[in-house]
């Protein structure tokens, strides 16, 4: 009970203070939307191109505007000492990781919201439809689940903000490739089929890299 | 309450604590005098289990830090110099984060009794970056004994403060002693420190070099005590 309980409190404690400042959502939101414009620009897209390159474009925007929120989460943590606040109260860091990582995956899921209609009416393409809804949520929620272990360990590095993409983006290759490519067979008009084997592959990486975090987080935490 | 048996703790190559030996008592006040880098605050954090140490033992009230961290988390209190707290919470929404993590029943009324006791009731709802130094330090005091501990752990609470706002702290942790709290002390402030504590422990490069009742001494008496045992380590 105690853990759910502060695994609420932290998630809670993110929500209410980024709430207030608008922090890490206002920077991870400038980032995507110029990304996106720049990209819409530089391609110059016909419809028919639009739907080549959109899953590529949607997934850079949002995988680097995840990352300057991964970083700023824990950073300010670290910086003003208040993670180990956290650390010397007696529950299981785990659910610091689990509170943490449901904080980033909603900044990340509120980006998206504002984002993905502003493709569809740069890009000309349906990007809302409930198929693409379940590969942008899959992909999130791994990216979230891995970025936020790596962000608790690039906050000890001396070069934390450049190291944060050179230790997660390698990790992230399955769940990019899969989020990609079934965005893709969506945009396609692929089968169901299809697309559930990428499914598969986002569900598993989503369940099999979950597990590792609460196994390890202590040992990340640990000074 | 608080045993500890040859603790080293090295960062890499560099060795901090060269195997410590110390017991506090119940309700015991102890100052941890010496220089920079002689190893205080590795010391408390080792004790307050943010870190872990490279040998040794350490108990708190029979409960061992690396094996039993839980128990031992819920038993102290602790403040150092950075206030661990978020400035774009209120004093409240603090307090009741920490309240919620230590499973705290009935925590308003504990928050609305800490607030009074640290003189903030009226600032209760106020952000706290809007608070001064002196009162984000009350404020971290509230924080720590949030949940009644039955030890505290001071890593120099005093520093950043103005005089006035350190007599101030002075006097709050002079009530929170005379509670019956163990209380363990570092500071630069030797004046402070005496008129404080039972008892003087002077640590340097890593090493007890002195350990003294505080009522064998004057301020100046320790002064001197302090300089002599630290210069003799050092040579």
């Amino acid at each position: 009970m105690r853990f759910w309980s502060a695994m609420w409190a932290i998630f809670w404690k993110d929500v209410r203070a980024e709430f207030r400042t608008k922090d890490i959502f206002t920077g991870m939101l400038i980032f995507a939307l110029l990304a996106v414009l720049i990209f819409n620009f530089a391609f110059d897209l016909r419809v028919e191109r639009a739907k080549e390159v959109l899953p590529g474009v949607m997934w850079v925007s949002i995988v680097f505007a995840g990352m300057l929120g991964l970083n700023r989460s824990f950073i300010l943590e670290y910086d003003r000492g208040s993670l180990s606040g956290i650390l010397l109260a007696p529950v299981d860091r785990s659910a610091l990781y689990l509170g943490k990582m449901l904080g980033n995956l909603v900044f990340m899921v509120a980006v998206e919201v504002v984002l993905l209609p502003i493709m569809m009416v740069l890009f000309n393409v349906n990007v809302l439809q409930p198929s693409i809804l379940i590969f942008v949520f899959l992909g999130t929620i791994g990216f979230a689940i891995v970025g936020t272990s790596f962000a608790a360990i690039a906050v000890n590095t001396r070069a934390r903000e450049v190291m944060l993409p050179v230790l997660l983006l390698p990790v992230l290759v399955p769940v990019l490739i899969a989020a990609v490519k079934g965005t893709a067979n969506v945009l396609d008009g692929g089968t169901l089929g299809e697309q559930m084997s990428w499914l598969r592959i986002l569900g598993a990486f989503d369940i099999i890299f979950l597990g590792i975090a609460f196994m390890t987080f202590d040992y990340i935490v640990e000074e | 309450m608080i045993h500890v048996r040859g603790l080293v703790k090295r960062f890499g190559y560099t060795i901090v604590l060269r195997g410590i030996s110390i017991d506090i008592q119940a309700g015991e006040t102890v100052v941890l005098l010496g220089p920079n880098g002689a190893g205080k605050t590795t010391f408390l954090r080792i004790l307050a289990t943010l870190l872990k140490p490279n040998a040794g033992r350490v108990t708190v009230a029979g409960k061992d830090i690396v094996r039993e961290p839980h128990k031992v988390r819920h038993l102290l209190g602790y403040v150092s110099h950075q206030t661990l707290l978020y400035p774009d919470l209120s004093a409240r929404e603090n307090l009741r984060f920490y309240a919620r993590l230590y499973g705290l029943p009935h925590a308003d009324e504990r928050i609305q009794e800490m607030l009074a006791l640290v003189g903030l009731g009226k600032r209760a709802d106020d952000l706290v970056r809007t608070f001064s130094r002196g009162m984000l330090q009350r404020l971290t005091i509230a924080r720590a004994l949030l949940h009644n501990p039955p030890i505290l752990l001071l890593d120099e609470p005093d520093t950043g403060l103005d005089p006035q706002a350190a007599a101030m702290l002075a006097r709050l942790l002079r009530d929170v002693a005379g509670e019956g709290r163990t209380i363990l002390l570092t500071t630069h402030n030797i004046s402070r420190g005496i008129d404080f504590a039972d008892r003087v422990i002077v640590l340097s490069r890593g090493r007890i070099v002195a350990d003294r009742p505080s009522s064998d001494l004057t301020p100046h008496d320790l002064s001197e005590f302090y300089l002599n045992a630290v210069t003799q380590e050092a040579a």
